[in-house]
This record gives C-alpha cells, sequence and structure tokens, in this order.
C-alpha cells in the first residue's frame, strides 16, 4: 500500500505529509503531524471534538480524508490563538469558566470561531444550533453560551 | 470549623491554573501520548452476550505481519478475580464486546487484520438481559456458582446481594396514614457519556518496572489494580495520570491498562491502546437499569407515616450495582417514622456497571420523589410545602443509621418556593415538576504537599486527578490559608511516585477531603514559617502569628520588626532551617451531605410524544462554593444529565443481547438546542467538619432531574408514565392509551 | 486483498474514465462527495479496499444554476453553501431545509444532497423534499447524461440505480411558478442530530384565491424507500389546504406508510407521525405558498 503526499496549509504553514489514502485528516493531524489539540470523542461526526476549519468552513476532521487536505488552508485549535496571546474567544471560555474537563473545549473553541466569523452578532438559539454538534457533558452548555455571547459582544466591540 | 469569616480568595471565580493548555489545545490527555517505538494495541470483543469460550487460538494472529504479541485470558493465571476477568474473559464471556484476546502490531491497521485472524470457538448460552428474566424463577445463571450473599445453603441465584434497612412498624405506620401512594418505576441503564474514550499506554522497562500513562480518576487505584490483575508488586508500577476527558464515575476502575502492560512486558516496547467510542459503550461501565417499588403513606395534614421501596438493579455481568447507596438515598430527605428498603444487586448479561454520579440515587429516589409528588396531588398539597413538612433537618436519623449534623434541605426548599421561576406562572399548555436530590458524600484518604519557592510562588502538589476545575478549587483554599494571593498559587495533580496517596476523585470527596489536606499541608506551612520568623527576631514561635501572608509579632510581643512575607522567609530558608516543605495526609472524616431542589417546566407535544424543557431550575447546597463558577458548573452538568437520562438516554438491546445503539448518533445525550439556560442558586450550609464548610457538589445534581421531569410531564398530561425514559414513542404511546 | 487509492477527477469525462479505468482493473471505486455517510461506514459496516473518487473537483458537480424555468444545483456542493444561497433559500424552502436538517453544521460544511441520495438510506432527509418538488437526478454515463425521476432512483436500503460506472452530476428542478412552495419536515427525538424517525415533503401550489391547484406529498423513513403519496396531494388539490384537507392528508400517509420498529421508533410511532408530519409540512408550504 503506498502513501500519498500531501501538500497542505494548517494554521498559516505551508506543511506536507504523507499518509495512506484512507486515513483521516484527524488521524493525520494527531498521529502524522503531532497536533494532538484536535480530538477524537467518537469518529463518527457525532460529538464535534474534531471540529477543524477547512478554508474558513467547520467540519469534523474524523469525517475528512487526509488527502482531501491537498490545497486548503486548514485551521486547528493549535492556530487560534495568536503571537499577541489568546483568542477573545478563548479568554471568554477560561473567564466565564465554560469547560470543565476540557476534551470538548478545543472543536467547541474553533465551532465558536466559525460562529463569529460567519455572524458576529448570533442569538441564543443560533448559538445552540450552531454548536448543537458539538457534544459537551460536563457543562450542561449553560456557560459555554454565554462564553459565546460575551465574545461576541467583545468582538464586536473591538471591531 | 465553619465559621463566618472575612474570605479574600475562597468565593472568587479566577481562572483555573490548568486554563490555557485546555483552551490551546496544549493539555495532553489519555491517547495524546506518542512514545518512540510505540506499538499499538487493539482488543478482540466477543460478539456473543452470553457464551462458553470453548478455545482462543492465537497462533494465525501471532505469524501477522507487524504484530509482536498476542494474549488471551490464560496469559493473567494467577489472577481469577471478577476485576480480572472483566479486564479480560476466561472461561466464559458474560457480555456483548467482553475482551476475550488482544494484540499488539507495528500500526493499527495491523492489529486490526490480526484480531481478524483470531480463531476463537463459543458456545452461545441463552443471555439474561432483564431484571424481571434474572429474577424469575429457574432462570438462567449469569454466574453458575453465585448465591446470594454467599449463602451456599441455597441454590444459586442471578441475585448476588441484597441490603435491607428497616426502621419502626411499617405495617402500622401504614394504617395510621390517610393517604397511601403505590407505584413501580423503571429507569433503564445509562452511560456516563464522557466525551475522551478510555486511553492508555504502558512502558516496561528490562527491570520490570512499569510506567503506565492513562487517563482516570484515581491513578493510585489504577496502580493497586493493574497491580492486583497482573500479580505483580505495586512498587513496579508506576501511573502518570494524563488529563482527563471526563469520567463522572466511569473512570473509577481499569480495563486497557493490564493488556497494556502485559504485551510491553512481552515486547520490550511501548504498547498504546484506545477504546473506540462503540467500545466505550459496549464494554465499559454504565450504570444500571432498574426496577423500583416505591410506596409512601401520609397523614391529611401530609405528615409522613410510613414508606417503604424495593429496589432491583442491573449489576451487568459481575456483582457490584449501587444498592448501598440506592437504599441510603432514598428516603435519605425524610423524617419518616416507619420504613423498610430493600435493595437487590442482579446479574445480567451486560457491562459490568460502574460508578455514575451520585451511583444508585438517580434511579431510587426517581420512584420515590414520583410517588412523593403523587402524594401531593391527592392531598392537594404544593409539592414543596410537603417536601417541606418532612423534611429532614439537623438530629435527623437517616434511613442508613447517622444522624445529620447541620445539613442545608430545608433552605434549598425554602429558597426554591420563592424563587422567581417558581413565582412565575407555569407556562400555558405545559407542566411543572419539583423533585429533591440527595449524595451522602465522602471522605476517604488524600495527601497534600505544598512546596514554596525562593520567590514565595506556592506549589500545591497533590494526587486527586482534576475532572472539573479541582486545581482551581486547591489553590484557593491555599491562597485563603496562606494568605496570598490566588495568583502565587500553582496547583498541580502529581503521579503515583511524585506524589502522596490520594482515593479517587469521585464521591464528591476532592474538595472536601484532599482540599482538608491541602488546608493542613498549608497549616504546616504557617507553623515553619512562624518558626522561622521567631528564629530570625529571637523570638519565641508562640509570640509569631500569621496575619495576611506574613509573619508579625503577636499583639503586645516588644520587638521592633519588619514583618516577614513568605518570600522573605523562602529567600532566607537556608540560614533557618533548609527549603519550606509543608505536609499532610489523612482519611477525612465528616464528609457532609448535599441536598438539592430542582424545579423545571416541560411542554410535551401530544402529537408526537416529544418533550421540551423550557426552563430548569436548581437549587443546591454546597455548604461553602470554593470557586462558585464551578460548582454552578457542577449543578448544570449534573441537571443536563439527568435530563438527559430522564427523556432519550438508554441502552437498548436486540433479542440476541446486543447493544444497538453504541454511538453518540443514537445514544441521545442532549446537545446545545436541545436545552435552555440552566438557571442555579447556591446554598451555604457549611459542613461543620470542613475549615471552610465545604460538602462536595459532584454527585448531588443528576439525582432530581429525573423526577422532576416526570412530574412535570405528568402535571401537564394529567397522569403518570412511571417508567423512563420519556421518550417519544413511550410518551406517545401512553397518550394514545389513555385516549382510548 | 486490495488496496486503498484516492483521485480526483477534474471534469466528468475524467470521472467517468476513472470510473471505467477501476472497474477494468477490477477493483471497487466509490464516489466521494462530502464522505460523511462513507467516512463512518468505511469504520464499520464497510470495510473493504476502494478507490475513492472524488466529485468535489469536477466542475459540473459544483454548478448551482437558478434559470427562469429551471433550477440546477450540482451533486458536489456542501449544504452549508446552498443555505447561503438566498435566492435558492427563498424558492426552494423545503428543500434547503431538508439539507440543513442533516447532522450538525460540521456536517453541513461536508454533506451534499447528492451523497444524501446516493447513499440511499430510507431515512435519507432530501429524498423526500427532492421528490417533492419534482427533482430530476443528472447521471453521467459513458454514453452521456441520463435523465431520472428521483422517486425512481433509490431501489432499495442502500442501493440505486447508478452503475458502478456511472455517478450522479446533479440536479435538475423546475422553477416554481406562481403561489408555488415547499417545506420539509422530519421528527427526531433531539433538536439536531438525530437520523429522521420519519419525514414528509410537501410541494404545493395555490391559486389567487388560495386553492390548491398542485401537490406532491413524499414521506421518508417509514418504508425502505422514500413513498410518494398521492392520496395526500389528492386530499390537499381543489381545497384551500384547510384542517379537513390536512386531516385528509395526514391519514392518507399514515395509511400508506410501511414501517419497521428498531431503535428509533416502533411502527405505530413512525405511522402516526408520519401523518402529523405531512399536516404540518402543508400547512407550512400553504403559508409560504399563500406569502408569495
Amino acid at each position: 500500500m503506498s502513501k500519498v503526499h500531501v501538500s497542505t496549509t494548517i494554521n498559516g504553514d505551508s506543511v506536507e505529509f504523507l499518509c495512506e489514502p484512507h486515513q483521516s485528516l484527524l488521524d493525520v493531524l494527531r498521529d502524522e503531524l503531532g497536533l494532538t489539540g484536535t480530538k477524537e470523542g467518537c469518529a463518527t461526526g457525532d460529538c464535534g471534538a474534531c471540529s477543524v476549519m477547512i478554508d474558513g468552513r467547520l467540519v469534523c476532521s474524523c469525517l475528512m480524508l487526509g488527502v482531501e487536505a491537498a490545497g486548503v488552508d486548514v485551521t486547528t485549535i493549535e492556530g487560534i490563538a495568536g503571537p499577541d496571546g489568546l483568542h477573545v474567544i478563548q479568554e471568554k471560555y477560561l473567564e466565564h469558566a465554560a469547560l470543565q474537563c476540557g476534551i470538548c473545549t478545543p472543536g467547541f473553541i474553533v465551532a465558536t470561531k466559525a460562529l463569529l466569523d460567519k455572524n458576529p452578532d448570533p442569538d441564543e438559539t443560533t448559538i445552540r444550533y450552531w454548536l448543537a454538534g458539538n457534544l459537551c457533558r460536563c457543562t450542561g452548555y449553560d456557560k459555554i453560551v454565554r462564553a459565546v455571547q460575551d465574545a461576541a459582544q467583545n468582538l464586536a466591540y473591538e471591531a | 470549623m465553619a465559621e463566618a469569616v472575612d474570605l479574600k480568595a475562597i468565593g472568587t471565580r479566577p481562572v483555573r491554573p490548568d486554563g490555557i493548555e485546555k483552551v490551546t489545545g496544549r493539555a495532553a490527555f489519555g491517547a495524546d501520548l506518542h512514545l518512540p517505538n510505540m506499538l499499538h494495541g487493539k482488543v478482540l470483543r466477543s460478539p456473543y452476550a452470553h457464551a462458553r469460550i470453548k478455545s482462543v487460538d492465537l497462533t494465525r494472529a501471532r505469524a501477522a505481519e507487524g504484530v509482536l504479541a498476542a494474549i488471551s485470558g490464560a496469559d493473567f493465571p494467577g489472577n481469577a478475580s471478577d476485576l480480572g476477568k472483566n479486564v479480560i474473559a476466561r472461561d466464559k464471556v458474560l457480555y456483548h464486546g467482553h475482551a476475550v484476546a488482544a494484540v499488539a502490531a507495528k500500526t493499527q491497521l495491523q492489529a486490526d487484520v490480526a484480531l481478524d485472524l483470531i480463531e476463537v470457538e463459543y458456545e452461545v448460552l441463552e443471555p439474561v438481559m432483564s431484571l424481571d428474566q434474572a429474577m424469575a424463577e429457574g432462570a438462567t445463571l449469569v454466574n453458575e456458582t453465585q448465591h446470594t450473599n454467599g449463602d451456599t445453603s441455597k441454590p444459586p441465584s442471578n441475585v448476588a446481594a441484597t441490603q435491607r434497612f428497616e426502621r419502626g412498624d411499617l405495617e402500622a405506620g401504614f394504617a395510621q396514614a390517610d393517604v397511601i401512594v403505590e407505584g413501580e418505576y423503571r429507569v433503564p441503564m445509562a452511560h456516563q457519556g464522557y466525551i475522551e474514550p478510555h486511553a492508555c499506554t504502558a512502558t516496561v522497562n528490562e527491570d520490570g518496572k512499569a510506567t503506565v500513562w492513562c487517563c482516570t480518576q484515581g491513578h493510585f487505584d489504577v496502580r493497586s489494580l493493574t497491580a492486583q490483575v497482573l500479580g505483580e508488586r505495586v512498587g513496579n508500577i508506576k501511573v502518570i495520570p494524563s488529563e482527563i476527558g471526563g469520567g463522572f464515575g466511569g473512570k473509577t476502575t481499569i480495563y486497557l491498562e493490564p493488556l497494556a502492560v502485559k504485551m510491553s512486558q512481552m515486547t520490550g516496547r511501548p504498547v498504546k491502546m484506545t477504546m473506540s467510542r462503540e467500545d466505550v459503550f459496549r464494554a465499559t461501565g454504565p450504570t444500571s437499569g432498574t426496577w423500583c417499588k416505591a410506596k409512601i403513606g401520609a397523614k391529611k395534614d401530609g405528615t409522613f407515616t410510613a414508606a417503604s421501596a424495593w429496589l432491583a438493579y442491573e449489576a451487568g455481568a459481575f456483582p457490584g450495582a449501587p444498592i448501598g447507596p440506592g437504599c441510603m438515598s432514598v428516603l435519605a430527605p425524610y423524617e419518616v417514622p416507619n420504613l423498610v428498603i430493600e435493595g437487590n444487586d442482579v446479574l445480567v448479561n451486560k457491562p459490568k456497571v460502574c460508578a455514575y454520579r451520585a451511583p444508585g440515587a438517580p434511579q431510587s429516589m426517581h420512584a420515590m420523589e414520583c410517588a412523593i409528588d403523587e402524594l401531593a396531588r391527592k392531598l392537594d398539597m404544593d409539592p414543596i410545602d410537603l417536601r417541606l413538612k418532612n423534611a429532614a433537618g439537623e438530629g435527623t436519623v437517616a434511613p442508613y443509621g447517622p444522624r445529620f449534623p447541620a445539613i442545608g434541605l430545608r433552605e434549598c426548599l425554602e429558597a426554591a418556593k420563592v424563587h422567581p421561576n417558581y413565582l412565575a406562572p407555569v407556562p400555558e399548555g405545559g407542566g411543572r415538576g419539583v423533585a429533591v436530590g440527595f449524595w451522602f458524600n465522602i471522605g476517604m484518604q488524600s495527601s497534600a504537599e505544598v512546596r514554596i519557592a525562593e520567590d514565595g510562588m506556592v506549589t500545591v502538589m497533590e494526587g486527586s486527578p482534576d475532572i472539573g476545575g479541582s486545581r482551581a478549587s486547591m489553590a484557593l483554599m491555599a491562597a485563603e490559608t496562606l494568605g496570598v494571593p490566588y495568583d502565587q498559587v500553582k496547583a498541580h495533580v502529581g503521579d503515583t511516585e511524585s506524589t502522596g496517596f490520594c482515593n479517587v476523585t469521585g464521591g464528591s470527596r476532592t474538595t472536601f477531603a484532599t482540599g482538608m489536606a491541602v488546608i493542613q499541608a498549608c497549616e504546616d506551612i504557617i507553623a515553619q514559617c512562624r518558626q522561622r520568623a521567631a528564629l530570625t527576631w529571637d523570638l519565641d514561635e508562640e509570640q509569631v502569628d500569621w496575619v495576611d501572608g506574613e509573619a508579625v509579632p503577636k499583639p503586645g510581643v516588644n520587638a521592633d520588626v519588619n514583618p516577614l512575607s513568605l518570600a522573605n522567609i523562602a529567600r532566607g530558608a537556608g540560614r533557618t532551617g533548609g527549603p519550606l516543605l509543608g505536609r499532610a495526609s489523612l482519611n477525612a472524616q465528616g464528609a457532609g451531605a448535599s441536598f438539592s431542589c430542582n424545579f423545571t417546566d416541560t411542554k410535551v407535544d401530544t402529537e408526537t410524544g416529544k418533550v421540551d424543557v423550557l426552563s430548569f431550575t436548581a437549587v443546591q447546597d454546597a455548604g461553602r462554593a470554593i470557586h462558585p463558577s464551578y460548582v454552578e458548573g457542577q449543578m448544570q452538568g449534573g441537571a443536563v444529565q439527568g435530563i438527559g437520562w430522564a427523556l432519550n438516554e438508554e441502552y437498548i438491546y436486540d433479542a440476541d443481547g446486543v447493544m444497538e445503539n453504541a454511538g453518540f448518533l443514537d445514544y441521545r445525550v442532549p446537545v446545545a438546542s436541545d436545552m435552555p439556560m440552566i438557571d442555579t442558586e447556591i446554598i451555604e450550609v457549611p459542613n461543620p467538619f470542613h475549615p471552610y464548610g465545604v460538602r462536595g457538589v459532584g454527585e448531588t445534581p443528576i439525582v432530581a432531574p429525573l423526577a422532576a421531569v416526570s412530574n412535570a410531564v405528568r402535571d401537564q398530561l394529567g397522569f403518570r408514565i412511571p417508567d423512563l425514559p420519556l421518550s417519544p414513542p413511550r410518551v406517545l404511546e401512553a397518550i394514545d392509551e389513555r385516549e382510548g | 486483498m486490495g488496496a486503498y487509492a484516492y483521485r480526483a477527477p477534474s471534469s466528468v469525462e475524467e470521472a467517468l474514465s476513472t470510473l471505467a479505468a477501476e472497474a477494468a482493473a477490477g477493483n471497487r471505486a466509490q464516489m466521494l462527495a462530502g464522505g460523511t455517510d462513507v467516512m463512518v461506514q468505511m469504520r464499520s459496516i464497510d470495510k473493504g479496499p476502494r478507490t475513492f473518487v472524488d466529485v468535489k473537483h469536477v466542475a459540473e458537480a459544483n454548478e448551482l444554476c437558478i434559470g427562469t424555468d429551471e433550477v440546477f444545483i450540482g451533486a458536489a456542493i456542501a449544504s452549508a453553501v446552498l443555505n447561503e444561497s438566498q435566492e435558492l433559500k427563498s424558492i426552494l424552502p423545503g428543500l434547503i431545509e431538508a439539507a440543513d436538517l442533516i447532522g450538525s453544521t460540521q456536517i453541513q460544511g461536508r454533506a451534499t444532497i447528492g451523497g444524501n441520495l446516493c447513499n440511499s438510506s430510507p431515512a435519507g432527509d432530501t429524498i423526500p423534499a427532492l421528490i417533492a418538488c419534482g427533482a430530476v437526478c443528472v447521471i453521467a454515463s459513458s454514453g452521456g447524461n441520463r435523465e431520472v425521476p428521483t422517486e425512481d432512483f433509490v431501489t432499495g436500503v442502500g442501493t440505486n440505480v447508478l452503475e458502478p460506472t456511472e455517478f450522479l452530476v446533479g440536479f435538475k428542478i423546475p422553477r416554481p411558478k406562481g403561489r408555488t412552495s415547499d417545506a420539509y419536515l422530519r421528527f427526531i427525538p433531539r433538536t439536531e442530530m438525530d437520523i429522521a424517525v420519519c419525514g414528509a415533503g410537501v410541494a404545493l401550489t395555490l391559486d389567487d384565491s388560495g386553492v390548491c391547484t398542485a401537490a406532491k406529498v413524499s414521506i421518508g423513513a417509514v418504508a425502505i424507500t422514500a413513498l410518494v403519496v398521492p392520496d395526500a396531494a389528492a386530499a390537499l388539490v381543489g381545497t384551500t389546504v384547510d384542517d379537513a384537507a390536512l386531516a385528509a392528508a395526514a391519514d392518507a400517509s399514515s395509511a400508506l406508510a410501511k414501517p419497521i420498529t428498531d431503535k428509533r421508533g416502533t411502527v405505530e410511532y413512525r405511522r402516526k407521525v408520519v401523518g402529523v408530519l405531512t399536516k404540518r409540512a402543508a400547512a407550512i408550504a400553504r403559508d409560504r405558498a399563500l406569502a408569495l
């Protein structure tokens, strides 16, 4: 079985990797590239822990082949904070205690980023439906929703 | 002793010490470790719910490309305990998904291929899949040598154990009652549903010393349990806890660890094993499905005269259903003069149950809290008033024996009664339900060490895996005790060789018991600082006080000196006796029970049977909220788990005993859009046995929601659906039956 | 044992020749659109090696063309992209809401209507919606394109009319005229993330006085394939889609349904609720048409 050579961009860096044709992007990120911030909770697209952005669009990296990443821009949790520090979304998750165990948090933060990039002023219902593909078993979602609302307000204020 | 003190750190809401790692993806969880030369281990699982293993042939698997080890139950000859047999089956498989063999190969794909080459011959037996079937006369036996309570004078039985609490005269009590309610209630087997699947990596050195990395609620238990199954000395195993992606009780035992250690021993290479989500559902411990009969009687004024509960809990494949806590909890909130409580621990061909948040209490209290709701309706009393009328308080003797010290049930009920959500009208066409929750909380053993760096920075080292923000609580209690800012304290969870023994993170014990150890270790530091300051100032230790993080001469002591801060003392520690190191270890006594009152407004779509939760309010006694945000978080998360269990979560089996919904697609935990905000109110009736009044808050939140939701649906529909989940098909069927 | 491989043809011709070459070599070829079903099945029920032929780089399969008489929707367009077309949403709201119901935001970013149809599950959400709005499947074949009405596309659970050397390029949908609109509803136990327990798609046309002049009703997850319910349509036509007509349409759907009992619902439950959904979807379609 021969591996496929893939050139892509991850968090702004040009990256090349070899992967099996049927290997998921999630497994490539974690096992081949050491980007373990993206988590596996189910590997069937039901929990959102493996959320990444592909050309700005939110996807489950467990439901995408690594080879499909050729020529696209991949954003993972490792690419959310910038050289100036944490992103406002990350700060708000911390301030609101919007995480307990933290395993779902990378997926939630990437999903929140995708939401606020598209819709800077979402109402509670929009936030809840947007995040319905991200399971959290610890928080009951309350503090997550509040963190997203607060982050949106802060981003609007900064803008 | 808890008293009104001017708290500076406790009760604030700072960012947790491990926060940045968690929001940046840097935190390393169970599956995040990669070691050089690492092999991938995989488990072959039983395709049958109940079968005798006639043979396991690993020959072809061992010969497969890339395979370096293949093992079966026969490779663990020294241990035939239930634990060992659950880790890997010996002569029988007892549930679908039971581990039968394992392989380690250079790649995951090679391991997968090898699993297909393992040949297992089974003699398939009838699976025992329900409590009714297991307890019926002449039932097929899950374990042919199991006798109830070990009594071999009676024939073997699927009832592994029973428990009984009794008080007063039950018949006489019911005879005094003006109103009696009786019902049978069933709650399905449910899973904790932590998002992180079990994972571990083991490496064994040439000297036989093993190191295990895993996600666990208790790495000291992983060490002892793994040693037990392997027949190893505890001292030969070091366990390093990773960050843990949820557990809720489900990560208090072992599954993969002995297999990974064994295969690392055999190959001399690290072996990593992870479960798939399907494995987690099929082969790790969910909580018991139950069948409960509840009966309660009261006088016209609402005074309870008698109550009884008969409880049967599915243990799964091996004994150990939480009947003890189920029996302890069922009537704990109330003064009941006459009662009988019976519990049955029943074997079935399902995975061996494990702890799940207040294990046993949600099921039994669902039954009694539904019955009490019916009683309130018959008496035409407000459901909170009826509970207040009978509420346990300080001095009440709990059904399981001890006399309650100060508890906060009454305060919770009174706060709920005047909560704006309770004063608001019930939404048009919907219903409202009330229920009470309880968990006794536990103490157990903990150790902590506090180290002071030369600049005064405080490092707290303890051994309770942080599952929901406990490092923040530890740092807050340390900051409070030492009188230093929170930012000056870092809290860490050490491995089995870098910190003292701690029991599992569970039973809502961590903030209480490990917190107490941290406080005592800080007090040790304070004592040392007073002694060092005394030495510096040429005073007696008794003449030195510790105030706001500084050593000062006591009032009246004649000394012209400047206060010495922690940093001052630490910097000069070499001249006063060496580094500052505080220690404490304890077996914490005096865990304080935490009561709650929950109420919810729901609305049933009577054409589809779907229940929408419109609002949910949780009021709970925390004793003292060290970090209120994480207390609220426990209350909210537990509420949503309870709501999920009430509405849609259940293990669904086919006729052959195969779980049909072993994934998050059809094991339906609540998603964000299912839920409203969960309103919380923290009550603080301090636990007299904790320095800051802590009770422990993690378990109680899941208890009341089951009955609260059921009671709300009852309120709208006008009739009771006694069984959970209140899934759309069950609700619609009940409505249709009612309408004929 | 065969091997896994991946191809990303950029045109219909290249895709067809890839499929032909794989077939000639005795390899199994699998078209890959969003992959949200394929990836899950590859890990569970369908593990064997294959050559993935990625349709997402085929230009025609990415085309979205809203003409005066006809709408063409490429099979490889992700639901999230379709949902961002306000024009499409306004003329085919039922179809777009069906696409929007499939899975989470993450799934929406990948999943396609074409993939949903080709997966050919009895519970595919877009299938009743496609049938209701009269969608025709455009299939690329070595002899040129062939067209198949959606209701004839799926032949059984997981099977359809595609030959191994063919693939679905997209859908031709007559552009709704006058007061024509559609709606799709499904029932799931949660608010998101579940597979439909049952579903109903309704498209209808009203005249100036609000009387229904044409209707098509299709129901899903209540038989091995989505069903067309002529009696439900007949119950609506000639009425103002009032309560009596809605009740009759509901009864027609319930009567035609041939569901099974499984982990997601019982026979009785599905039969009853598919009627409720028919009624509710028809009312939504009616209100939408009245608003035009």
